[in-house]
C-alpha cells in the first residue's frame, strides 16, 4: 500500500502519465494562502518564511498572497497583519473570536474549512509544526484535497499546478507530489526549511474581516492550562551559528559527550541524527534532520553520519558542512564542503584540542 | 474500556536500501515492524485495560501478510486483531487510507460496540505525515488529541477525559471529552513484554480479514489509488552537489589532519575565525 505518500517503486511511472483534468467547479480557485500561525502573542517565524515562499509562487501564477490570522484581538492580533503585509501578503483574512484564543483543533478546522469555501484559494501553505500537522490533516480531510507533509521544495509546473517534493521511504529518496484535480493543494513546511525573507517596512495590503459562527459551549475540549518550555534547553539548536553532530558513527552513547565537548569549544550547539533518536541515546529534540530540527549554522561538523536524505535537507542551509566519516562513499561527501575519511570517535578529541588551542593562542595575541 | 489501536506494518526504514543503477527501492528482504510510534498508542491502551478492565482492539489495513503485525501485537497482549485487505487499497494517500480505517472502525464498533479511545501513531517512521490519525478523528467525530505525553485523568463513565499535550512552546493541559483519537508522544511509556500466555495465544489466534465489501464500502472510487487526491509524479535520488567536498588527506596522524582540518575550515571563512575567537571565550 501506498499509505501515508510512499509511492510504490516502479509504479511512478505509470502514474506520471496519468492527465487529470481539473473539475468544473474548482476552476475559480485562486490565489496563495499562508496559514499565520499565532501564539502567545506572536507571530511563528516558519509563518514568514512561508509568506517568502508564498509570495514566490503567487508571483509565478499571477495572483495573490493572502496570509490567513486566527485569534483573539485582546492579544495584539491587529499588530499581527502589519507583519503578514512587510513579509509580503496583499491580504489577510483575519478572523477575531474569543473562542480562538488559543488554538484548539475543533473550532480552527471548522473556520478554514469555512474561509477555503468561501473565497477559494488554489493553493495553501502551512508550518510543519505542531499546530500545523495538528491542523492540516484535519483540515485537508474536511475538505477532501491533497495535503503534501513535510516539503523540502515548491514550485509551480506547465500546468499551474504546485509540484511539491518531499523526502519518502524514510528519507532515502525524494519524491515530487501533485494534487491534479482537487482544490486547495495544501502543503506543509517545516521551520527553517525556506529562508526568512527580509520585510518591507511600511508595506500596505487589505484586512479581510470574517466573522465565524463560533460558541465556546459547542467545543468539546478545554485548555486547562500551559506550562511554557524552559526556554535554555534544546530551543537554540535550529538558530545556532555552529552546530556539531553525531551519528551511528559514534558507536556508544558514551561517544555523546565527545560531540558535546567540541561544540562548547566552539561556543555552538549540538544534535545528532535519527538513528541516535531511535536508539535512545539523545532526545527528540536534539535530532536534525526532516523529521528533527532544520538548521541553518554557519559551520556544521557531522561526525559519523551518513548523510541520507532525511538528515541532508535538514542541514543544506547551512554556510559550510564539515563531514567525517570512515566510508569513502558516504553520501555525506556529496554534499559536505570539506570532507575527511576519518573514524569520528578519533579524530573528534584530537579536533576539540586543536580547535582549543588555535581559539586560545589567537585570543591571547589578540 | 473498549479501546481501539490502529497500528502500520512498515518496512525497517534504517534497512532500506536504493538500487546504485536503476534508483530503485530494493525491498526484497527487508524486514518489516510495526510502526514504533503506534507501541506507545498500544502500551497506553494495556495500561488503561489493566487499570478499568476492557477490551484491546488492534487494526491495521494493508495486505495480507500486515497480519503478521497484528499477531505481534497480540503477543505484547491485545486482545483481537482486524485486518482490512483488499487490492482496492493498494495506492492509498492519507486521505484514503483515513477513508479506509474509518469504515474498518466503524464495521469493528457494530460488533464490538464504539470504542472510546482509538490510538494512532503519531506519525509512520516510513510516510512521516501524522495525517492519518487526525483524518479518522474528523471523519468519525472524534475529539482529536495529538502528541500526547500523558493521560491525567480519565473517567470512562462521564466519558471525560485529561491529558498533556505536547505544544510548540509548551505542554497544553487539556480536557475533553469522550470518543477521543490520541496519538502518543513517543517516549511517554514502553511496550510491554507481552506474557507467555499472551504470546502462545497470539501464535494461535484468528486474524480476522475483512475486504472492502465486507467492511460495507461500496463506493470503490474512495479508495487506493482513485481515491488519492495527491499523485506522486516522479521518485528520485538527490543530485550530488557539482562539486564534491574538498578531501582532507588523513595521513601523518590524527593530529595532523584535525590541524590541517582547522586550516581549510578557516581558509574557506576566514569570518569565522574571529567570531569564534570574540564569542568564544572563557577557556
Amino acid at each position: 500500500m501506498n499509505t501515508s505518500q510512499t509511492p510504490v517503486a516502479g509504479a511512478s511511472g505509470s502514474r506520471a502519465g496519468m492527465k487529470k483534468e481539473l473539475p468544473e467547479h474548482f476552476r475559480s480557485y485562486k490565489h496563495v494562502w499562508v496559514f499565520i500561525e499565532f501564539e502567545l502573542g506572536r507571530i511563528h517565524p516558519v509563518s514568514l518564511e512561508l509568506l517568502g515562499e508564498g509570495r514566490k509562487l503567487a508571483d509565478q501564477l499571477g495572483v495573490e498572497l493572502a496570509g490567513v490570522l486566527l485569534g483573539s484581538g485582546e492579544h495584539g492580533l491587529n499588530d499581527a497583519t502589519g507583519s503578514c503585509f512587510a513579509y509580503g501578503a496583499d491580504l489577510v483574512y483575519l478572523v477575531d473570536h474569543p473562542v480562538l484564543a488559543q488554538y484548539r483543533n475543533q473550532p480552527y478546522t471548522k473556520v478554514m474549512t469555512e474561509l477555503v469555501l468561501k473565497y477559494q484559494p488554489e493553493i495553501m501553505l502551512l508550518g510543519a509544526t505542531v499546530l500545523g500537522r495538528d491542523l492540516a490533516g484535519s483540515v485537508a480531510t474536511t475538505l477532501k484535497t491533497g495535503l503534501t507533509a513535510d516539503c523540502t521544495e515548491l514550485a509551480i509546473d506547465d500546468e499551474r499546478s504546485l509540484a511539491a517534493t518531499r523526502p519518502t521511504f524514510g528519507g532515502s529518496l525524494l519524491c515530487t507530489i501533485h494534487t491534479l484535480n482537487y482544490r486547495p493543494q495544501m502543503a506543509t513546511i517545516r521551520p527553517r526549511v525556506m529562508a526568512m525573507p527580509k520585510p518591507v517596512e511600511g508595506r500596505e495590503g487589505r484586512v479581510v474581516p470574517y466573522t465565524p459562527d463560533l460558541q465556546e459551549d459547542s467545543i468539546v475540549t478545554k485548555v486547562l492550562s500551559f506550562l511554557p518550555d524552559d526556554a535554555s534547553e534544546a530551543s537554540g539548536l535550529a538558530f545556532a551559528d555552529i552546530v556539531v553532530a553525531g551519528g551511528m558513527g559514534l558507536r556508544s552513547e558514551e561517544n555523546i559527550q565527545l560531540v558535546r565537548k567540541l561544540a562548547a569549544v566552539l561556543g555552538g550547539d549540538w544534535g545528532g541524527s535519527r538513528p541516535l533518536v531511535q536508539k535512545g541515546w539523545i532526545g527528540a529534540d536534539r535530532q536534525i534532520g526532516q523529521t528533527g530540527k532544520t538548521i541553518r549554522p554557519k559551520l556544521y561538523i557531522a561526525a559519523g553520519i551518513s548523510g541520507a536524505i532525511q538528515h541532508r535537507v535538514g542541514v543544506e542551509g547551512a554556510d559550510m558542512i564539515v563531514a567525517i566519516n570512515t566510508d569513502p562513499n558516504a553520501p555525506i561527501f556529496d554534499f559536505a564542503h570539506l570532507g575527511v575519511v576519518a573514524d569520528a570517535v578519533t579524530l573528534l578529541p584530537l579536533l576539540t584540542e586543536a580547535f582549543r588551542q588555535r581559539l586560545l593562542v589567537n585570543r591571547l595575541a589578540g | 474500556m473498549r479501546i481501539f489501536v490502529c497500528i502500520k506494518q512498515v518496512p525497517d526504514s534504517a534497512q532500506i536500501r536504493v538500487h546504485p543503477v536503476t534508483n530503485t527501492i530494493m525491498r526484497q528482504g527487508v524486514p518489516t515492524i510495526i510502526n514504533p510510534y503506534d507501541l506507545f498508542g498500544l502500551e497506553e491502551a494495556l495500561r488503561l485495560r489493566d487499570r478499568f478492565g476492557g477490551t484491546v482492539t488492534v487494526l491495521t489495513m494493508g495486505p495480507p501478510m500486515a497480519s503478521e503485525s497484528l499477531r505481534k501485537a497480540l503477543g505484547y497482549g491485545a486482545d483481537r486483531g482486524l485486518l482490512l485487505t483488499d487490492r482496492f487499497f493498494a495506492g492509498s494517500d492519507t486521505l484514503a487510507t483515513s477513508y479506509a480505517l474509518a469504515r474498518l472502525i466503524e464495521k469493528a464498533a457494530e460488533e464490538e460496540g464504539m470504542p472510546q479511545i482509538v490510538f494512532c501513531g503519531k506519525q509512520t517512521i516510513d510516510g512521516d505525515t501524522a495525517q492519518v490519525g487526525p483524518g479518522i478523528a474528523q471523519r468519525l467525530g472524534l475529539s482529536q488529541l495529538t502528541y500526547v505525553s500523558a493521560i491525567d485523568e480519565i473517567d470512562p463513565e462521564k466519558g471525560s477525559i485529561t491529558v498533556r499535550r505536547r505544544a510548540d512552546h509548551g505542554v497544553q493541559v487539556l480536557t475533553s471529552r469522550l470518543p477521543a483519537m490520541i496519538t502518543m508522544l513517543e517516549g511517554s511509556n514502553h511496550i510491554r513484554r507481552g506474557t507467555q500466555s499472551d504470546v502462545l495465544r497470539a501464535a494461535q489466534a484468528k486474524i480476522t480479514q475483512w475486504n472492502a465489501a465486507a467492511v460495507g464500502i461500496t463506493d470503490l472510487s474512495l479508495c487506493g489509488l482513485r481515491g488519492s487526491p495527491t499523485v506522486v509524479k516522479r521518485v528520485f535520488a538527490p543530485a550530488a552537489r557539482s562539486e564534491k567536498a574538498d578531501m582532507i588527506p588523513a595521513t601523518g596522524g590524527g593530529s595532523a589532519t584535525a590541524a590541517a582540518l582547522i586550516d581549510a575550515i578557516f581558509a574557506r571563512q576566514p569570518a569565522l575565525e574571529e567570531d569564534l575567537i570574540s564569542a568564544a571565550g572563557g577557556y
